[in-house]
């Protein structure tokens, strides 16, 4: 065995500790066992076959049997499931919603039933026939062997020598400088990543006497039609019904109370400092619609707790209270907008947010 | 017995029963309500009034007090809520109700059609209110299933989901799948605000507005499912999570076959 170097690598002629208990080699199925060679030496050097690694035949041959043919009928679903899928294809039309519903059906059925009859087919066919033998084969050193490593600094020395591009300053160093700029150029590329924010995150386009819309029907909203409490809509900036960048701040819903249900005064609002006491008109207060813990629009309003839950991470925010947090993640009240009438007698903003709306960011923690 | 605990099959049939109760566990969790019918018509005349007073006092008096004015803590004030509101809570068997709850659920009517509109009458006739619509009031025909879905997309769907299937509110209140609600419902629930839901009146969303609503609840209701189960219609997540929890076990399974020891070699 030890004396054939074919197929052997360094470190692997330690015979007796290659062993397994049971005088199995370890080694992976697949590559040639010690004593015979890929190249074919010729039959006359080797002077006798070796023993077999694995065995020729399961030992329980009628078990085997039975095994044989389990395999066999799901090779044979498989083969029948395709030639369902070709009938499939073509027997069911697809130019109506049942017909492309029937036709998915039956090809996703018989497509499901040729994977699972070749899948079960071959795993029953290793665990039941083929042998359950453990093979280990011992790591190849990564290290390339000494003389490998000379010949490849001899060439690379060589090469470099005869490129001339050590000995030949001004080749090398206009072609560095023309890899620099094309080097910066992704870099450069970054720039249109922005620009920077600036302000747009501080304020939103919600101005004086701007009309409160309700969303979608875009009509403006009186204190008179908008009149039974417990009442809640969303209602849009005039003139932004279809900027969605804007309303993506600016959106905002509106709820009316029964009156002394607003509990709060200037003096233990949430937000200290705020002016608030000629915000409303008419028991009707305004609301930011975005949630102040990452955006989603929180518009869950229950009319008997008088809470706007935000269904993302289930903040819940005190209507009557400045919207403040009574529970979940986020950290701020929603913002509460200004709002008046105009001279027809409509809803307008006051003015805008006092603060920023939604979630927090880097100068806004 | 052990030996059949031991038996190969075994962890199989644990892990089978542990799907199927999760199976039947979901089934009850996600049970559709039972549909009623409460045909309209508010004829208020003084016979039926005095009818619904009858029916009031025997029934409802006992949390709303003999003069429907509510009692604080247990129940609110029928004074002024109409006719809409009594025939939304007793048609859908929501009242009457046990014992206080947070919500409500649908529940088997127990009132019949002619008592439902007698007591409407005699709420009613305590301090008016929205009525009950006509039919003529929420017929779907003539009405915009695509303005429907805008309006129910702005202003139902964050709490009733986009496809009415319903979803969860604050400490235990939750809005209500709209499989089971008649048109009459749906309109009736929009006027009076049953519960948490808010009120939108004639002038906020108007009678025709609402019958778009209606009109797309009811098409939307009634699509098929042409993928299969629908899952409760709640979404792409409880999807993917069926899926994947089908899938995983699926997985759990093969491998555990396939590695398992086998032959009489090892044993």
């Amino acid at each position: 065995m030890s004396d054939s170097p074919a197929g052997r690598w360094p470190g692997d002629d330690q015979t007796a500790d290659d062993q397994t208990a049971d005088g199995a080699p370890r080694r992976v199925v697949g590559t040639p066992p010690p004593g015979r060679s890929l190249l074919g030496d010729g039959a006359a050097d080797v002077p006798a076959a070796p023993p077999r690694e694995l065995p020729s035949d399961p030992e329980d041959l009628p078990s085997a049997k039975r095994a044989e043919r389990v395999v066999a009928a799901c090779f044979m679903v498989a083969f029948l499931a395709g030639l369902a899928f070709i009938v499939a294809y073509f027997v069911f039309p697809v130019h109506t919603l049942d017909g492309v519903a029937r036709s998915n059906l039956g090809l996703g059925l018989s497509m499901s039933l040729v994977f699972l009859g070749l899948a079960a087919g071959t795993t029953i066919w290793v665990r039941r026939l083929m042998p359950d033998v453990e093979l280990t084969e011992a790591r190849k050193p990564l290290r390339s062997s000494e003389e490998d490593r000379a010949a490849f600094e001899q060439t690379f020395e060589e090469g470099a020598d005869a490129s001339q591009f050590v000995k030949r300053p001004l080749i090398r160093r206009t072609l560095i400088a023309a890899s620099l700029p094309a080097l910066a150029a992704p870099i450069l590329l970054l720039r249109d990543l922005g620009p920077l924010p600036r302000k747009d995150l501080t304020f939103t386009v919600w101005r004086p006497g701007l009309r409160l819309l309700k969303a979608d029907a875009n009509t403006p909203v009186t204190p008179g039609s908008f009149s039974s409490p417990g009442s809640m809509i969303t209602v849009v900036p005039d003139g932004y019904q279809d900027k969605f960048d804007a309303l993506a701040k600016a959106a905002v819903i509106i709820i009316k109370f029964a009156p002394g249900q607003v509990e709060y005064t200037n003096a233990d609002h949430p937000v200290p400092g705020k002016v608030v006491a000629n915000w409303t008109v008419d028991n009707i207060v305004a609301y930011s619609k975005i949630c102040t813990h990452v955006g989603c629009p929180a518009a869950l309003y229950e009319q008997t707790t008088h809470h706007i839950l935000c269904p993302c991470h289930q903040s819940t925010f005190d209507a009557t209270r400045g919207a403040a947090v009574i529970f979940g993640p986020a950290t701020r009240p929603l913002p509460q907008l200004p709002m008046t009438v105009d001279a027809k007698g409509f809803l307008v903003a006051r003015h805008d947010f006092t603060e920023p709306v939604g979630p927090s960011y880097w100068e806004r923690p | 017995m052990t030996a059949r605990r031991h038996h190969p099959a075994a962890r199989y049939l644990v892990v089978l029963l542990g799907l199927l109760l999760v199976g039947f566990g979901y089934a009850l969790v996600t049970g559709v309500g039972e549909a009623s019918a409460a045909p309209g018509g508010a004829a208020q005349n003084q016979g039926q009034i005095a009818q619904g007073r009858v029916i009031f006092l025997a029934v409802c008096a006992s949390c709303h007090g003999v003069l429907a004015q509510g009692v604080p803590g247990v129940a609110p004030s029928l004074i002024g809520v109409g006719s809409a509101a009594v025939d939304f809570q007793v048609s859908t068997g929501r009242m009457p109700s046990r014992e206080p709850v947070e919500e409500n659920p649908r529940k088997p009517v127990l009132l019949h059609p002619w008592q439902i509109r007698a007591l409407a009458a005699y709420i009613a006739s305590l301090g008016g209110g929205p009525a009950i619509p006509s039919a003529a009031q929420v017929s779907q025909s003539g009405a915009h299933v695509g303005l429907g879905e805008q309006l129910f997309v702005t202003d139902c769907a964050q709490c009733h989901n986009f496809q009415g299937a319903g979803g969860a509110l604050t400490y235990g209140k939750y809005a209500p799948p709209l499989t089971a609600s008649t048109p009459k419902q749906i309109y009736e629930a929009m006027l009076t605000g049953p519960e948490a839901m808010p009120v939108f009146n004639n002038t906020t969303i108007t009678p025709q507005q609402k019958r778009d609503i209606i009109a797309y609840i009811v098409q939307t209701r009634n699509e098929p499912n042409p993928g299969g189960f629908s899952l409760g219609r709640v979404g792409p997540v409880t999807e993917g999570l069926v899926v994947f929890l089908g899938l995983l076990l699926f997985m759990v399974f093969a491998a555990l076959w396939i590695t398992a020891r086998h032959g009489k070699a090892h044993e």
